[in-house]
């Protein structure tokens, strides 16, 4: 945000803040040892407010939790921004000295009074009002989200409407004042960090707008680079569908399962004239394509480096020898370019790091030796004497505007209702999330023999469960616009009525991705996997076993 | 970069075993003494946990103190004088050692077998060692209905091994009552509070809410209850199935210390190697992400490295 793309703060700074928000966020569970920086926060007196449609293991932490309607972040962010501003909350010096866009910002959320927002998110007025106040009047507060805001038709946006409350209030670049996301998978910060991003090089260089970095790449790797976004993975599939896309290399991903709207992805890999992956795992996507490249485990049979969520560096090695022909991801890109005509020489993750501190200047003062030493580093740290950085964005509260550097902009958020809409044929709402023990499509953590482990379900609220008269542990048939499949039941209290929920953990019992929708934020490209509209119905008597149909 | 750094803390000169040593304000004894090099035995006391103070191994001599006091929570004061090495310590020290010595069983624990060494225990002196407990019988046992055993036998806390789930399994013959596991479970990591002390006395134990196997409990694996354990009570399967099978041999096993591979936390990970298996996975417990401390995916969710 603001021209850098991580969370701003550290962990340890949730230690010794005075609100934890989370929102979107299920930490407890999706980021444990994460939660147990906030549990330390709350010995040490914070107050913790959780944003959730489920009451979650999270929100039973929480001293608030607003059970959100899927997919009204926004009215319930703005009706929050509104209820700061009208009360005098904000921090008008902040916003005078850091910010632009106020006045518009300000007479956008007008309209969301307390009242109006409680009729769109199901949050009571007085829930809303004191999150609202609580936030403004915190000398510290940080914010985190996560998937429950991104996996948005319009994730830009929720993540936009939150970072407004963080300037509204002046919470972000002090210590203990923050806006996080936390990510998802190990190194997505760290990917993102690396250029695998349609629209970066590598240390969050613009390809387009950032000439100066461009002609630093092209005089090290001695070629042109065109100044010229690429596609990222939603918009990959839109090109495959014009038929402008037709060969696709894929390295650790599992499309086939882990996309929206399984059924097309499928069709689209399957017609492809070249499909490759490059997978630790026969994945389903690996058993349509061509051409498999057995790759080692990054983080277990390999060495190199991932980011974390506070923008921690740190290294990953080698503790075992991958198996038969599986080989380091660098060795095989280098192989491959090599047949290509590109001899790169002999690549190692310590050369390609080194390549990339002479090219990324937020990443200059990492050597593999302070890595070590120091036990990981968080960027910016542009120098060798150079300790790394806490927290981000410490200088819009400079006194001097020559070193406060450019403003950071409010944005106007209009809500939008989620995409696939609620009627009396598809009548209730499925949010999709993971579990403690598991991790996305499964590849890895269905291995392990997790004693907590649930399978494949379709979860549901007593009260739902009571009016279509289902038990736990009975198949039912789970319909949505794109597909349907059957799934056991499992009855959670922490959902309220009308919403449904399931996990993509176990695609092998239940593809839950049949069932949610395709569509995407255009500036993101996150499908909207938290809002699909689907019905339950009861199997006759006898009914088959779970899977998909 | 503006860092908020803590108030600088004032040096207090404290004197131990004769010796004028200055440490930070708010340091324990413990830390004063490891800072000078005085060699000082724990049990309960670990450095991501907060103390307890229930093992009383490390006791010192403070002047003017009527009772013996634990230095791993004991904070200095100016001008205390501590002693570590008088014969009051040393017996108070012996007794520990030799009453679990001779009621616990202390072979994965060899820390312990230095210490009793060196402060001349003989637990032996106790009497031969009573027969196990039968399965489950220790858990039954109610307050003050304590039978004694025998004269000249030494009561043991020796029961079969609990196994009741496919990743840890809890050996509370080797239990010492640190409460380590306890904290690491609740206020001092976790939060999760499904294990805590049950019964009163010899009779005392680890349990989880009326003894329910750990499928039944509120556990949810995260492992923190093995990472902090000093006696080997509590031990991953894979390391028990090991040692059963005579295979488990830590001269031929590797540590490598790398990243979790699974959500954007970034917990550093100890993979404990042994013949191209990861037989083992700990935390260290300096690092500011995990304090040592880790979940279920991270501790146990290495299996699909093989083949």
């Amino acid at each position: 945000m603001f021209g850098a793309g991580g969370g701003t703060s550290s962990y340890e700074e949730v230690e010794h803040t005075d609100l934890i928000v989370l929102w979107g966020s299920n930490a407890r569970e999706t980021h444990p040892i994460f939660f147990h920086h906030v549990l330390r926060g709350i010995r040490n007196g914070a107050r913790l407010i959780v944003v959730d449609p489920r009451r979650t293991s999270s929100a039973a932490w929480a001293d608030l939790w607003l059970g959100i309607d899927v997919g009204s972040d926004i009215a319930l962010a703005n009706a929050v921004g509104r209820e700061i501003i009208v009360n005098g909350l904000h921090n008008e010096t902040f916003i005078e000295r850091a910010t632009t866009g106020f006045e518009a910002y300000r007479d956008s959320v007008m309209e969301w009074t307390l009242e109006r927002a409680e009729r769109v998110t199901g949050v009571p007025a007085a829930a809303i009002r004191e999150l609202a106040h609580a936030y403004a009047r915190a000398d510290r507060a940080i914010l985190c989200w996560t998937l429950g805001i991104t996996e948005h038709h319009n994730a830009v946006d929720n993540v936009l409407a939150l970072i407004n409350l963080g300037l509204l209030c002046g919470h972000v670049g002090r210590y203990g004042s923050g806006l996080n996301p936390l990510r998802g998978q190990n190194n997505v910060q760290g990917g993102g960090d690396m250029g695998a991003i349609p629209n970066k090089l590598p240390g969050f260089q613009d390809i387009e707008r950032d000439a100066e970095a461009r002609a630093r790449f092209e005089a090290a790797w001695g070629v042109p680079i065109r100044p010229r976004y690429g596609w990222n993975i939603t918009q990959m599939f839109e090109a495959m569908e014009r038929g402008e896309l037709t060969a696709l290399y894929v390295i650790g991903e599992n499309p086939a399962v882990s996309e929206a709207d399984a059924g097309r992805i499928k069709r689209l890999l399957a017609s492809r004239e070249t499909l490759i992956v490059q997978d630790i795992f026969m994945t389903k996507t690996a058993e349509m394509a061509h051409v498999v490249l057995p790759a080692a485990v990054a983080a277990v049979e390999s060495e190199g480096t991932v980011t974390n969520s506070e923008r921690r560096v740190q290294r990953v090695r080698k503790a075992l020898d991958p198996p038969g022909n599986a080989r380091d991801d660098i060795w095989i890109i280098a192989q491959l370019a090599k047949r290509l005509g590109f001899d790169w020489g002999e690549v190692t993750p310590r050369s390609a790091w080194d390549e990339l501190r002479s090219l990324s200047p937020m990443h200059r003062g990492m050597t593999y030796e302070r890595l070590e030493e120091l036990g990981g580093i968080q960027w910016p740290c542009p120098s060798e004497d150079h300790p790394g950085t806490k927290f981000l964005h410490a200088r819009l509260w400079e006194e001097d505007p020559a070193r406060r550097g450019p403003a950071a902009p409010f944005s106007v958020t209009p809500f939008e209702p989620p995409v696939d809409e609620l009627t009396e044929e598809f009548p209730l709402r499925l949010t999709t999330g993971r579990r403690l023990d598991s991790y996305n499509t499964g590849v890895q953590t269905s291995r392990y023999r997790s004693p907590l482990r649930l399978g494949g379900a379709i979860e549901v609220s007593p009260e739902d469960a009571e009016r279509l008269g289902l038990r736990e542990g009975e198949v039912v048939r789970v319909s949505s616009r794109r597909g349907s499949v059957r799934a056991p039941v499992h009855i959670d209290r922490g959902l309220r009525p009308g919403l449904v929920f399931m996990t993509l953990h176990h695609p092998e019992e239940v593809e839950t991705n049949l069932l949610t929708i395709e569509a995407t934020d255009p500036k993101s490209g996150t499908a909207e996997f938290k809002a699909a509209a689907v019905r339950i119905e009861k199997l006759p008597a006898g009914g088959a076993a779970a899977g998909g149909s | 970069m503006k860092v908020p750094v803590a108030p600088p803390r004032r040096l207090v000169e404290v004197e131990i075993d004769g010796r004028s040593v200055r440490v930070p304000e708010g340091s324990t004894i413990l830390q004063a003494c490891r800072a000078e090099g005085i060699e000082t035995p724990t049990i309960c006391y670990a450095e991501n946990l907060t103390p307890v103070n229930v093992c009383r191994v490390c006791v010192v001599e403070v002047e003017g103190a009527r009772a013996l006091v634990p230095a791993c929570s004991r904070t200095v004061e100016p001008g205390m004088k501590v002693r570590t090495d008088t014969e009051r310590v040393r017996r108070s020290r012996r007794l520990v050692l030799e009453f679990l010595a001779s009621s616990v069983d202390l072979s994965l624990a060899p820390d312990l077998h230095r210490w009793q060494e060196v402060y001349e225990a003989h637990p032996e002196r106790f009497g031969a060692l009573m027969e196990p407990a039968a399965e489950g019988e220790r858990d039954g046992r109610e307050p003050g209905r304590h039978v004694p055993v025998e004269p000249g036998t030494a009561e043991t806390v020796a029961q079969p091994v609990k196994i009741d789930n496919d990743l840890y399994v809890r050996d509370y013959a080797r239990c010492v009552l640190c409460y380590r596991c306890v904290e690491a479970c609740g206020d001092d990591a976790q939060g999760t509070y499904a294990i805590a002390v049950a019964g009163r006395g010899f009779d005392a134990r680890i349990s989880t809410e009326f003894a329910v196997p750990l499928p039944e409990s509120a556990c949810v694996y995260c492992g923190n209850c093995i990472g902090v354990c000093p006696t080997g009570a509590l031990m991953f399967k894979t390391e028990h199935d090991l040692r059963r099978e005579g295979r488990w041999d830590e001269a031929r096993q590797t540590v490598t210390t790398t990243v979790c591979p699974y959500c954007g936390v970034g917990c550093n990970l100890e993979l404990h190697v042994q013949d191209g298996e990861i037989v083992k996975v700990t935390s260290p417990a300096d690092h500011d992400v995990t304090s040592g401390h880790l979940c279920i995916k991270g501790r146990f969710g290495f299996t699909f490295t093989r083949a």
